[in-house]
Order: structure tokens, then C-alpha cells, then sequence
């Protein structure tokens, strides 16, 4: 990423906790979509067996992914789709805004897409002077007031009614204020429709990319993704290299997992199977496509058995609505793209544990995310996985990116002492003691360094007179 | 310096040779092949929860079915796809006192404005899938892709025996694989979103109303 972004979590977190609009906000959403998603999966039995499968097909996927990424640019090139390679979101950034200059676009239309977030897309663009509108009534909800999607399936879900009627009506010329939700919706309809009209590139992501047959899917309820890729002379789509699938055949059931666990929807609106630009004689649709395949520390993830496990995601977003410290925080306090679950372990492999590390322990390991995850990614390993390489100094060829950031004397020391107390039973005994006549005075004396920390925001535990092994003694329990 | 493309792949390969194929992979679980008579019931109500208007009629009644609707609704026009069977049957027996049909015969950067303006749209469907309430779409050079999503309206006609149990039985069956085209569309309804606080509102960019004609033959 061009920027080093600077994200302080407890104060982010803090602020969090204290909004009581958003909390509010935020517990009945995601009630809703929990609530919605156990009754459309209501047979345990038949879910576990479609995850499993689920779970089997991205595996397969990932075990060839080299060999699917050049049999997909085969494909797409033979089809007509033109596919480009991006390392660095820098480069595929670089890659939209020469397709734009070829074509002399200055307006762009998008669809949802998290990995244009991840590209920072929107703010380069207007960085190059091109106007590129979120059309997707989340996303153009958030841009308008300048912010950040704070869930990847509901983008605006922190905010309500009332929120961006006042918005709308500030922001939107000649709109006046409304809190009904259909009328919300008819102004931004009205707004964007002469968007889709004036568009002169649509840009896109993609669900599920069809090795065999070199189809881009799109999943949506709207419309507007529809527009963006059919409607301008060009479409640019821009998709994370992991989202490649081998089969068309495999398309189905990632399809019932992805909308099921996202909204508890048997199928979205539309299922939009892209497969070619405009032919010889057919009347609309882009005369040119572009798949843009963006890395970004992917290959490196692939390469590690038990981290490539992130890479199996479908983008449900049911881990963040069952997650306690989501529906506590939402989005925005994690301070990156990918929040929740999901977003504690990829962000960090992603952006190297020296920058987001502290994502990773934004868990309290109850293992919600992973009872829920349609394909049965291991997020509670991987996050212990994290934590382990952040104290972890040795430059292994499998070690995350900016792994040891956390070791510390202080820490390093205290874990050994702790060590040597556990193993010699005599350390262990004069600690138990001292602890016990010393800890009544314990609150009592100023807080400082780590301590302060943890006890900003916890009660301290006061310390029994006597440790339970001198308590079994007294009682003639006998030690073995 | 390599392209990205090579330093991509070269990162890939170097990587840790993969885990062998693993062991059978387990199957999807298997949906219910339903009768004819369930298969329509299934898809109508599925459909139907999603807002969509499903019309049951058949071969000899669905004009009749189309043009009381297009009457009722005084629409400014019905768009259509010249020189297609349904199109064909459209234009053999329209009525003057009807909105005017209006043929999608133009490349979409000459007609534009008249699309856009349009109150509905008429198009065929490649057939219906039970299990998810949903039409397939495959829009081609002569029933355009904008026709089922620029239109306030969109009008579908489905042949009842179109129906497949499932999106895998309708790839399978038909071999979707070997002959995809530009686009494939899977439609369950009439656009929606739920972005405001999950509210559910029909009609955000795409068509307010999906009406499908269900045509027993
Ligand atoms: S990690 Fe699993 S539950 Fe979370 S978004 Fe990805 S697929 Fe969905």
C-alpha cells in the first residue's frame, strides 16, 4: 500500500464501545442476519453436508491454483476478455486508469467490490481526476459522507434512517428530508439511474471466476452490478486471484453457501454469468471486458498450508455477524477493509503483523465465526497462528510479514520467570505465599506500564489469603 | 524485470510442493426430483415470496393474459425482440389499442434514450429452475441483454416443462459448460436491496416488477 496507515485500536475501540447509536444499530442487524441465515439453513444435517462440499471445492481450488489461474486467463483470452496480473494493488490501480486514458473515460460506475477497497480504487481515481460513483445503495450511501464500508455484505449497516435521511438531504441538491426507506430508496434510484445512462466504464468485482470455462460470476440483488458490466462500452472487473473455482459445476453449491450465509436468501435477484464481451452483432453489453487478477500478498499466504486456509473465503460475511466483537465494535474501529473474523486474519497477512497484528487479537477465540463459515475455514487456529508469530523473531521462509513485532524484555522475562515458578516447586511456593500477603496491597499501589493497561478496563482480582495447593494441605487432601 | 504475471506464478510453483489429491470429495447434498405438478408449485411459490407475479395461463391464453396486463397498467410502451418466436407472435396479433410494441433492433448506442424511457420490457426465458425460484436468461443479438433490466417492468414468458429441478441439473442437462454465453442470467425477482437497515424495498436499479408468464404446454 502506498500509505502507511496508522490504525490505533484501543482508542478506535474505545470510541466503539462508547456509541450508543452505533451499538444499537449494530445488535439489530446483525440479529436479523443471524436469525435469517439459521432459517434458511434449517437441516443441520444437509447444511454440514453442503459446507463440507463447499468446503471440498475450494480446497480443490486452491490445491491447483497456479495451474486454474492460466487454464481462467486461457479461457477469458479466447472468449475476448482481456486479463491483466497486479501484484500490488499500485499496479492494478495503474492498470484501470490506462484502460480509462485509452478510452478518455473521466466518468467511472462501480459495483461492489472489496477488493477495488482494498485497491483504494475510488480515491486514486479522483486522485487522477475521474469520477468514480459507488453505485450499489450501500456503498453510494457511505460515499456520499465520505466513508469506508463498515460490513463487506451491508456496507452502510452502522448507520440509520434517520442518518442518511439527514444525509440525503444535505448532500443530494433539491432532496428533501424523509425518513421512509422506500422513498430513500426512490431518490437514490433517481440519482444513480442517470449515472448507469452517462457511464462510461463500469467496473465490477467478481464472486466466483469459472476456470473452465472462463465465466466471471457476480452475485446481487439490485441491479446496478448488472448495469455497471452491461450497460458503458467498457467493464473492467477486478477480483483477488484466490477467486478462481475449477468447474462450472462447482458453481452451485458455493452459490446456495455465499447467499445463504450472507442474507439467509435462497438466491439473490440476479446471478450474472459473464462470459465474453459484446459479439459480432449483438446489440449491448461492453465491447471490451478486463479481468484484473490482483495479488497482493495472496501468493505468499497460498504458500503456507495452514494460513492458505484464508484463502478459501467466499466474502458471506457471516463470520462478523455472529462474531461478540463485531456486533460490539462494527467495521470501522478495526481500521482496515476487511473487518470481523475475517478481516483479523487476512488484514494481517496482508498488511504484516507489525501494522494490524493487534486485529488478530480482537478475539475472545469463541469460535462463533467458525461454526458459521460456509467453507469451514479454521479462523480460531489461524488467529492463534498470528499471535504466535508475533512474538516469533525467527526469519523462517513461512513466517508472516512483520512477525516478532511483539517481543518484548519485559515480556520475554516475565514468561521465562513464570516458567522457572512452575517448574520448581519451592519458587512456586514463595510466590503462592507472597503473592498471598502482598496482594490485598496490590490495588493500593499506582498503576504502571503493562499493568496500567490491562487494568484501564478490568477490575483487579483479589488474590485469596492462602493458594488452593496450601488450602488442600490444611485439609488433609492428600498430594499426589 | 519479469512481468507480474511471471513473478505471480513463479511464487506459486516455488511454493511447498501441494498435499496429494485428497480422498473422495464429499458430495453436495441431493435435491428432491420433484413431479411436474411440484415442480410448478415449488417455483411459483418460491418466485412469489420474492415479489415476482407469477401468471399461470397457457399456450392458447397467454396473449390475453399479457395484453389485459399491458392494458391495465397504460403503459408508454412494450419493449421486444423483432424476428424471435415470441417476438413473431407478438407482432401477428397486437392489438392498435394497445401500447406500441417497440423492437430492440438497434445497437444500444443508438437507441439509448428510447430505452431508457420504456415502461416494460417482454422477453423469453431459457427456463426456470424449482429449487431456487428462479428464471435463466441467456439474452442473445437478438433479445438483448438491457431488455430484462432497463425497464420498469420486466415481462418473462416460461414454458412450464422448462422447468429444472436444480441450477446444477439445468448446467448438467444442457451442458452449460460447453457453450456459455456472453451472458447467463439467473433472475428471482424484482430488484430489491436491504441496505437501510435491512429493510426490504423492491425496485432499487433494475425493473420495480417482475411478472412472469407461466405458460402450460
Ligand atoms: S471467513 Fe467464512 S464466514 Fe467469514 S466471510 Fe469468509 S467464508 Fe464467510
Amino acid at each position: 500500500m502506498a500509505e502507511t496507515v496508522v490504525v490505533d485500536f484501543p482508542k478506535n475501540f474505545t470510541r466503539a464501545l462508547n456509541d450508543g447509536q452505533l451499538r444499537r444499530n449494530l445488535r439489530a442487524a446483525m440479529d436479523t442476519l443471524g436469525m435469517r441465515r439459521r432459517t434458511l439453513f434449517s437441516d443441520p444435517v444437509a447444511f454440514e453436508q453442503l459446507r463440507a462440499r463447499g468446503d471440498a471445492i475450494r480446497q480443490r481450488a486452491l490445491r491447483q491454483l497456479p495451474e486454474l489461474l492460466e487454464r481462467l486467463e486461457t479461457k477469458c483470452t479466447a472468449n475476448g476478455i482481456q486479463v491483466h496480473w497486479a501484484e500490488t494493488p499500485a499496479q492494478a490501480n495503474g492498470i484501470c486508469l490506462e484502460i480509462l486514458r485509452r478510452h478518455k473515460a473521466t466518468r467511472v460506475i462501480k459495483g461492489k467490490s472489496m477488493v477495488s477497497e482494498e485497491m483504494h480504487l475510488n480515491h486514486f481515481l479522483e486522485e487522477h481526476g475521474v469520477e468514480a460513483l459507488e453505485t450499489d445503495l450501500g456503498e453510494y450511501i457511505i460515499q456520499l459522507d465520505h466513508e469506508t464500508p463498515s460490513h463487506i455484505i451491508v456496507p452502510a449497516i452502522h448507520k440509520n434512517r434517520d442518518q442518511i435521511a439527514r444525509l440525503f438531504h444535505e448532500k443530494i441538491p433539491d432532496t428533501p428530508y424523509t425518513e421512509v426507506v422506500e422513498e430513500l430508496n426512490a431518490i437514490a434510484r433517481k440519482v444513480l439511474r442517470e449515472k448507469f445512462f452517462a457511464g462510461e466504464v463500469g467496473v465490477s468485482g467478481v464472486n466466483f471466476a469459472v476456470a473452465e470455462t472462463g465465466t466471471l460470476c457476480l452475485v446481487e440483488n439490485e441491479g446496478n452490478g448488472r448495469m455497471c458490466t452491461t450497460a458503458p462500452p467498457v467493464h473492467i472487473a477486478v477480483m483477488g486471484l484466490e477467486k478462481v473455482v475449477e468447474r462450472l459445476e462447482d458453481v452451485p453449491p458455493l452459490l446456495r453457501l455465499l447467499t445463504g450465509s450472507a442474507t439467509g436468501q435462497l438466491i439473490t435477484t440476479y446471478f450474472n454469468m459473464i462470459t465474453s464481451p459484446r459479439k459480432q452483432g449483438e446489440k449491448d453489453g461492453p465491447k471490451e471486458v478486463h479481468l484484473i487478477l490482483l495479488d497482493n500478498g495472496r501468493s505468499k499466504i497460498w504458500a503456507d498450508p495452514e494460513l492458505r486456509q484464508t484463502l478459501k473465503c467466499i466474502r458471506c460475511g457471516a463470520c462478523m455477524n455472529h462474531c461478540p466483537v463485531y456486533t460490539r465494535l462494527g467495521g470501522h474501529a478495526y481500521g482496515y477493509v476487511y473487518p470481523g473474523p475475517i478481516g483479523s486474519i487476512l488484514t494481517p497477512q496482508l498488511e504484516g503483523l507489525d501494522h494490524a497484528g493487534a486485529m488478530a487479537t480482537a478475539s475472545s477465540f469463541c469460535g462463533a465465526c467458525e461454526e458459521v463459515c460456509p467453507v469451514k475455514i479454521p479462523i480460531v487456529d489461524i488467529l492463534r497462528r498470528l499471535r504466535v508469530e508475533s512474538y516469533n523473531k525467527q526469519d523462517a521462509s513461512n513466517a508472516v510479514k512483520g512477525h516478532g513485532y511483539k517481543t518484548n524484555a519485559t515480556e520475554s522475562l516475565t514468561w521465562k520467570a513464570w516458567a522457572l515458578s512452575n517448574a520448581v516447586p519451592w519458587i512456586n511456593a514463595v510466590n503462592a505465599k507472597l503473592l498471598g500477603l502482598l496482594g490485598p496491597l496490590l490495588p493500593r499501589l499506582p498503576a504502571w506500564g503493562i499493568v496500567k493497561g490491562w487494568r484501564q478496563s478490568r477490575a483487579l482480582p483479589r488474590f485469596a489469603g492462602k493458594s488452593l495447593h496450601a488450602l488442600a494441605k490444611e485439609s488433609r487432601i492428600r498430594d499426589e | 524485470m519479469n512481468s507480474p504475471r511471471d513473478n505471480i506464478l513463479a511464487r506459486l510453483r516455488a511454493a511447498a510442493p501441494q498435499e496429494a489429491t485428497s480422498a473422495r470429495e464429499a458430495d453436495a447434498p441431493p435435491t428432491p426430483e420433484l413431479g411436474r405438478a411440484d415442480k410448478i408449485a415449488r417455483f411459483n411459490r418460491l418466485m412469489e415470496a420474492m415479489h415476482a407475479e407469477v401468471l399461470l395461463t397457457d399456450s392458447q391464453n397467454w396473449r390475453i393474459a399479457l395484453k389485459d396486463l399491458v392494458r391495465k397498467r397504460g403503459l408508454n410502451g412494450l419493449l421486444y425482440a423483432p424476428g424471435t418466436p415470441l417476438g413473431n407472435a407478438l407482432e401477428a396479433d397486437w392489438d392498435s389499442d394497445l401500447p406500441p410494441l417497440v423492437g430492440y433492433s438497434q445497437e444500444v448506442e443508438q437507441c439509448k434514450e428510447r430505452l431508457f424511457a420504456i415502461d416494460a420490457g417482454i422477453t423469453s426465458t431459457k427456463g426456470g429452475i424449482a429449487d431456487l425460484g428462479a428464471l435463466i436468461l441467456w439474452p442473445n443479438a437478438s433479445e438483448p441483454r438491457l431488455m430484462s433490466l432497463v425497464p420498469a417492468i420486466h415481462i418473462a414468458v416460461l414454458e412450464a416443462s422448462r422447468i429444472h429441478d436444480s441450477l446444477a441439473e439445468a448446467m448438467r442437462q444442457e451442458r452449460w459448460a460447453e457453450q456459455m454465453p456472453t451472458n447467463a442470467l439467473l433472475i428471482s425477482g424484482p430488484s430489491k436491496t436491504a441496505d437501510i437497515e435491512l429493510v426490504l424495498t423492491f425496485g432499487v436499479h433494475g425493473p420495480k416488477e417482475l411478472i412472469v408468464l407461466l405458460v402450460e404446454d
